[in-house]
């Protein structure tokens, strides 16, 4: 167990509410993210976080520290969601396509270069990456983030947002390894498609 | 061995695998010798990467769903009557 999952642990089961604020603020946006991959609405996403928290503080004094506490925390969010969940079977559609728009590359029959890009459409040059910084591009990736298929969504901001590991991801969302990085990678590749039209 | 020839049409939808350590070793011989000679492949990839890192700079609060202050608000009162 962390050194900082024994304090905060010390301080819930000792009463301190600021410190049981802090967490639920901190955690539930990338709960509500993991929920909403199992659950129709947000509405019930909250509720399943909500169902997750009180969870949590009926199972506090038996917690034995096995595993980091948001690891548990997760692991009682996913049982939760599952029962309040959809079983998923639109998998196929959402995952099948190319990710670059196939104009953008030469023929099959191409005699030179086959499949390679055409001259018109190489990738477009884009800032270097201190202006990933700027506030008007941050907010594009915001709005593009949250157009996304809903399991991209949940991936990407899992992934690159909230900083899970891969194998988290897969475990918190029922996916397998390969589906989970053919999720990351069309979101990706949306995201990256979005940043490129607002370069040129 | 030479690596097989890949072409960027393939190229663009190996990025992801190639970049999480999950393609064979052929298969990254292969990505590795594209790249060494084509600098639109590269710029794709660069620029995947580069959206992976720009989405770890987002603030949360900006990206992500909140619980709702209503909601919050119920969780305190259930941790308070526990104590």
């Amino acid at each position: 167990m962390l050194v900082a999952d024994t304090e905060v642990l010390a301080r819930l089961r000792a009463g301190d509410e600021v410190a049981f604020a802090r967490i639920v603020r901190a955690w539930s946006p990338a709960m509500l993210r993991v929920a909403r991959a199992h659950v129709h609405s947000h509405a019930t996403a909250e509720e399943v976080v909500q169902e997750t928290w009180i969870g949590v503080l009926r199972a506090l004094d038996g917690f034995e520290g096995r595993a980091q506490l948001r690891t548990w925390v997760f692991r009682i969010l996913v049982n939760v969601a599952r029962r309040h969940g959809k079983r998923e079977a639109r998998m196929n559609a959402e995952l099948a396509g190319p990710t670059v728009d196939p104009a953008r590359f030469r023929g099959d029959d191409d005699p030179e270069w086959p499949r390679h890009w055409r001259d018109e459409g190489v990738p477009v040059e884009t800032d270097p990456e201190p202006a990933l910084l700027a506030r008007e591009f941050r907010d594009v990736l915001a709005v593009a983030l949250a157009e996304l298929p809903e399991r991209q969504r949940a991936v990407v901001e899992l992934r690159d947002v909230h900083g899970l590991d891969a194998q988290e991801v897969c475990e918190l969302l029922d996916l397998t390894p390969a589906n989970q990085r053919v999720l990351l990678h069309r979101g990706r590749a949306r995201l990256r498609a979005v940043w490129e039209a607002a370069a040129s | 061995m030479t690596p097989r020839d890949i072409a960027c049409q393939e190229l663009v939808e190996l990025v992801t695998e190639y970049l999480e350590g999950a393609l064979p070793p052929d298969e990254v011989a292969a990505v590795d010798r594209h790249l060494a000679d084509c600098d639109s492949c590269l710029r794709y990839l660069r620029q995947m990467r580069a959206t992976g890192r720009a989405l770890s700079l987002l603030p949360t609060e900006q990206v992500s769903e909140t619980l709702s202050e209503e909601a919050v608000d119920t969780l305190l009162a259930a941790f308070r009557r526990r104590h």
